[in-house]
């Protein structure tokens, strides 16, 4: 076993440059801050694939099977005896491939951004905030403690709200910066609530002490937690499906979603960033690092079973209606999201079983590349064209060579065609759900379908269609901004052959896993017939499209109104929650409790009025209370306070 | 190490400052005496731990016992424990920033100062006591002050504010009184320390608790003896606000722990499902009736009401983790309420409103202060690496090691908060730090170098106690240790 401290560098690099660029960024950083955070994350990404080299290929495995190593713990915040906050780097399979891909993304991003924010005011802000995330998504995926985990899923909350509202002039930034920090907010007190439960019963907060005591089927706490019930579910259940509920909130799965449309207020890169390759899979991440304990629990893994299946069909569907690109995008990581979320619901901890754990991560793996391609394309595509609408782009493969290629690559890729990074993972998605669950498998298959459509409807619709409005002066942005698209859209092409079974899975042993050419068929030929219906749609303007949403009609539009599921939100906070509950409550306050209080007081005034009478002067008079007075006293202290 | 200095620091500064004339003199004495406090409050500091590190293993250190009336039993017995010397650097911390705040008070500027420095000496009195004549002693000295701070320098229906406050505070510390004297008629001492090893009767304790924690509660804003806070801190001055957040609402959690709760545990154990409703209603009522405030300094109010909820929460909880939760909110509630009146004071001062309506985009024109109000806020909201979070979930962990049906749904209650808490921070910030500016305020100016000092260190207090919480853990830890052994010895509790 090996010295895996120098990990810590990992997250707090971009720590350092947070520090620095908030402190005095607006004064001496105007310019520069660009280059330090950038940096910043090359030495933290290097750092992490140092990491992944040496746990994956040196010394991770111990008998035959990955293992977990605890590189650093400390006491950060004592509860009672065994219960603390702690402080710690966890280093297994997910925790060391999620540090790659979180720092990568991320450098990918800060190097993007160096074209694309050149000239904001707010520019060495930007990379703060920027660092910020970044150290609290390392910190989160890195944690020991499960209320570590919650401890950095706040700072990404907020590191998110900062980004998001960024162009906080802007009201509908605002607005949409309050939604995504309230509604998760909303899912995090029941993660927080189930985190008190899991504690309770486990008597620790440490995630392997508690992963240790709660799956193995003697030991008290077990028992304590499963016999415990309330309203008909026992304890574990509750605790496992609070916990899921935060993890939903983060991971945009229904009814939670409703937030990451409107994040994409945010610049675009940050939407690469934190809303589709990093923050938004923390949820998956959270199941994932709790799985031992959530297969242990058939109820909480039905769960996140449907909901992520659900969640799955309805962002694709809703995906298909969509006319604002980043709002396509969001739906569709949404979408992924949901398959990566089923995966884990269909997966057991142990051996062949495990198969769909490792889906789910290998799927996180490779989504995590080409969505980031799919935002920062489409970041490159607005930063051109200065509008989100797809109405106002149309045949720019002529002006934007590279970002044309890259986009296409990643659109392949997400639709799962071969031999693209998302082919291989989703393969084994679908593999898992039919060998557990065949409606979910048809869901998937679906989902699929309605995934290649509605890419490839956006595919065609920015870079062929109608001819280009733009002049041949717009060019694509600058190097710094191209060299991501190619990095990331190589990494799009390659990563799909990692062995990923072999490195990543529930129990840690390798698993044996090969591409079934004739379960392949029904997926990617149900793939190719939708991209090819997109093109005889999109790929020329013809008024096709419009035909077919007007013969559906009334479905249509309630699709492309999200089922309408904002206004219902807004209908339960505006005229519900502030009304019938705010209201009542300050006019109650003001009028009812500080009522009775100035009432208390304008009767002690009368009464003190009459009290007055008494002053009479005369000595009787005095003489009388005075005894009175002392007599009560008397009673007082010799029957009722002796 | 003398405690009395924290007394004496005080007084001296408030008689040098009666011979001073005209503002700049004033401040530059009241400042001197402030910084001479928060200097003297970090030896303490340095001191105790010294002591403990050295393996001095009394409840109470620098113990100092002179007879004070003989008659009676009055001692001015002084001594501190981790808890004491948390609540003495809180208030030393405060009295330093709201001088500085008052930097530019012109009106009887010489009266203003030595007022604030009065109370301080009430504050530093009432922590430091033993004893608890001199505790009630110390208390009247820190309630009149306010009185005066908010009715001659106060704003608005200022007034009605300042007798309202002044006539709750004062029924409350004729409640507390009224206890203490039963108490003493039953033990024959005010000493706490031997108190406490008594075993009062339990009828006594039935019927003496009340009055001593309903008294002190007034203090702490107890729901529904809250309503002199929104009035109380809307027309107060600012550096008043802040006094009255970060000082007095925590003389009564303090006296609610160590008076009522420490010398009668048994009363506490028995009254506790009333006093966990009395401070869920606070916490969830206090803060929905904060999202509906549109003054920002009756937000903040509010939202004390709120927050002081879960110092009653954990006090009555009666679990180590819940009470030391307790101590850290009442600290870190101080810090936050005062940074966020502080900022507020700010903003007031420049656009001469403090409705949200009015304001907006903030941001662009003065961004310190705004960065003050949104870490104030996310402080409030219970955002990790500030003390709010550390705070509030150690209530929460101790809360639910409560196990009944009451005190779970209470706890569960007042986790709910932290999204209202959430709703009501982030509307106020959307509206006045963030969206498009108002013309009117395009040519405003940020912070000036007394109010950054000023946020710097409250802002230091937030983040130290967030970002290394064992430090902080390490003072309170063992104070609440002790407190909990004590009393659990008269109650038997898991």
């Amino acid at each position: 076993m090996s010295d895996y401290a120098y990990i810590v560098l990992i997250p707090l690099l971009p720590l350092a440059s947070f520090v620095l660029l908030g402190l005095f960024g607006r004064k001496y950083f105007t310019k520069s801050a660009g280059i330090i955070g950038t940096m910043a994350l090359l030495a933290s990404t290097i750092i992490a694939l140092m990491a992944a080299h040496q746990y994956f290929f040196v010394d991770g495995k111990v008998a035959g099977a990955y293992h977990q190593v605890i590189a650093f713990k400390y006491t950060w915040l004592a509860f009672s005896p065994g219960v603390s906050i702690d402080m710690g780097i966890v280093i297994d399979p997910i925790s060391v491939m999620m540090l790659v891909v979180v720092s990568f993304v991320s450098l990918m991003v800060h190097m993007f951004s160096l074209g694309y924010m050149k000239g904001e005011e707010r520019f060495a802000t930007y990379y703060a905030y920027l660092g910020l995330f970044t150290f609290s998504m390392l910190g989160l995926v890195l944690s020991v403690n499960i209320f570590q985990v919650y401890l950095f899923w706040e700072l990404v909350g907020v590191s998110s709200f900062l980004l998001i509202g960024y162009y906080y002039e802007k009201p509908t930034a605002v607005a949409a910066s309050k939604k995504a920090f309230i509604v998760t907010r909303f899912a995090d007190l029941g993660f927080l609530i189930g985190i008190l439960i899991l504690g309770f019963y486990s008597g620790t907060l440490d995630i392997s002490t508690l992963i240790h005591k709660l799956t193995s089927v003697q030991s008290p706490e077990y028992i304590a937690i499963t016999t415990a019930g309330f309203l008909g579910a026992s304890a574990l259940t509750w605790a496992l499906v609070l916990v899921f509920i935060g993890g939903a909130g983060k991971s945009a799965m229904f009814p939670l979603h409703i937030w990451l449309p409107d994040a994409m207020e945010g610049p675009t890169p940050v939407s690469a960033l934190i809303h589709a390759a990093t923050m938004v899979v923390a949820g998956v991440y959270l199941v994932a690092r709790l799985f031992p304990v959530f297969s242990m629990d058939d109820t909480a893994l039905h769960v996140v079973t449907y909901v992520g299946a659900f969640s799955a069909l309805l962002a694709a569907v809703i995906a298909c209606t969509q006319t604002d690109i980043k709002r396509v995008l969001a739906f569709s990581t949404m979408s992924q999201i949901g398959y990566m979320m089923f995966a884990l619901g269909v997966s057991k901890q142990v051996g062949e079983q495990g198969l769909g754990y490792m889906a789910s991560m290998f799927h996180l793996f490779t989504h995590a590349f080409f969505k980031s391609l799919l935002f920062l394309c489409a970041g490159a595509v607005i930063h051109l064209v200065h509008s989100n609408e797809i109405k106002d782009m149309g045949g720019l493969r002529k002006l934007m060579p590279v970002t044309h290629i890259a986009f296409l690559v990643a659109c392949l890729a997400i639709a799962g065609v071969p031999p693209f990074a998302g082919f291989f993972s989703k393969e084994e998605i679908l593999l898992a759900a039919f060998n557990e669950n065949k409606l979910i498998y048809a869901v998937a298959l679906f989902t699929a379908a309605l995934t290649a459509f509605y890419m490839f409807r956006l595919y065609f619709s920015i870079f062929w269609s109608k001819e280009s409005a733009h002049h041949d002066t717009h060019h694509e942005g600058t190097v710094s901004m191209k060299i991501p698209l190619i990095i990331l859209a190589a990494c799009t092409i390659g990563v799909g052959f990692i062995p990923f079974a072999k490195l990543v899975t529930a129990d840690g042993a390798a698993l044996e896993t090969h591409i079934d050419i004739l379960f392949s068929l029904a997926p990617v030929g149900l793939t190719l017939i939708a991209i090819l219906i997109a093109a005889r749609l999109y790929k020329q303007q013809n008024g096709g499209p419009q035909k077919i949403a007007d013969s559906l009609g009334g479905f249509y539009r309630v699709v492309s109104r999200k089922f309408y599921m904002d206004e219902l939100y807004l209908f339960i906070t505006k005229k519900i929650i502030f009304p019938l509950i705010g209201k009542p409550i300050a006019w109650i306050d003001r009028n009812i409790v500080d009522g009775c209080m100035n009432a208390l007081a304008s009767i002690t005034v009368k009464i003190s009025g009459g009290i007055k009478g008494m002053q009479s002067g005369k000595v009787q008079g005095y003489a009388l209370y005075f005894f009175g007075g002392v007599t009560l006293l008397a009673i007082l202290f010799i029957y009722v306070w002796k | 190490m003398n405690l009395s200095l924290l007394i004496l620091f005080p007084l001296v500064t408030a008689i040098i400052l009666l011979f001073c004339n005209g503002l700049k003199q004033v401040r530059m004495v009241a400042l001197a005496g402030a910084g001479l406090q928060l200097i003297l409050a970090i030896f303490l500091l340095v001191a105790f731990l010294q002591d403990r590190s050295m393996g001095n293993q009394l409840t109470m250190l620098f113990e100092y016992d002179f007879v004070w009336f003989k008659n009676l039993p009055i001692h001015y017995h002084i001594g501190v424990d981790g808890i004491s010397i948390a609540m003495i650097l809180l208030t030393s911390c405060i009295v330093f920033a709201g001088i500085l705040i008052s930097w530019t008070m012109e009106k009887l500027s010489k009266e203003f100062f030595f007022l604030l420095v009065l109370l301080s000496m009430g504050a530093y009195g009432f922590f430091i006591s033993l004893d608890l004549f001199t505790l009630f002693f110390f208390l009247e000295i820190a309630v009149i002050p306010k009185f005066l701070l908010i009715g001659v320098w106060g704003s608005g229906k200022k007034e009605y504010s300042a007798m309202k406050l002044a006539l709750m505070l004062m029924a409350g510390s004729a409640l507390v009184f009224v206890g203490l004297l039963g108490v003493y008629y039953q033990t024959g001492s005010f000493d706490m320390m031997k108190i406490a090893q008594m075993n009062i009767p339990l009828d006594t304790q039935y019927f003496f608790f009340p009055f001593v924690f309903l008294g002190f509660g007034i203090f702490a804003a107890l729901f529904p003896f809250h309503t002199w806070v929104p009035d109380g801190h809307a027309s107060a001055p600012t550096a008043a606000s802040m006094f009255l957040a970060g000082i007095s609402m925590k003389l009564g959690g303090y006296g609610c722990l160590r008076v009522a709760t420490f010398l009668m545990p048994a009363a506490a154990h028995y009254y506790s499902p009333i006093i966990i409703v009395l401070a869920t209603i606070a916490i969830i009522y206090g803060a929905f009736a904060t999202m509906m405030q549109t003054d920002l300094k009756y937000i903040n109010a509010y939202s004390s009401v709120s927050h002081c909820g879960f110092v009653i929460l954990g006090i009555g909880m009666l679990t180590q983790t819940s009470i030391k939760g307790a101590v850290l909110q009442m600290v870190s509630h101080g810090l936050m309420t005062a940074l966020f009146f502080a900022a507020i004071g700010m903003i007031y001062t420049r656009t001469h409103t403090r409705m949200v309506a009015q304001l907006g985009g903030l941001l662009k024109v003065m961004p310190f202060i705004s960065t003050v109000f949104v870490i104030a806020g996310l402080c409030s909201l219970g955002l990790p690496g500030f003390s709010g979070f550390v705070a509030e979930m150690t209530v929460f962990m101790g809360s639910w090691q409560n196990p009944g049906g009451l005190y779970r749904l209470a706890t569960i209650l007042s986790c709910a908060s932290i999204v209202v808490t959430a709703v009501y921070i982030l509307r106020a910030t959307g509206k006045t730090i963030m969206g498009p500016l108002d013309g009117a305020y395009s040519k405003l100016g940020d912070a000036l170098w007394n109010e950054k000092l000023a946020a710097g260190l409250l802002i230091t207090g937030i983040v130290l106690i967030g970002v290394a919480p064992f430090l902080i853990n390490q003072l309170i830890g063992p104070g609440t240790a002790a407190m909990m052994e004590q009393i659990g010895k008269t109650i038997n509790l898991k």
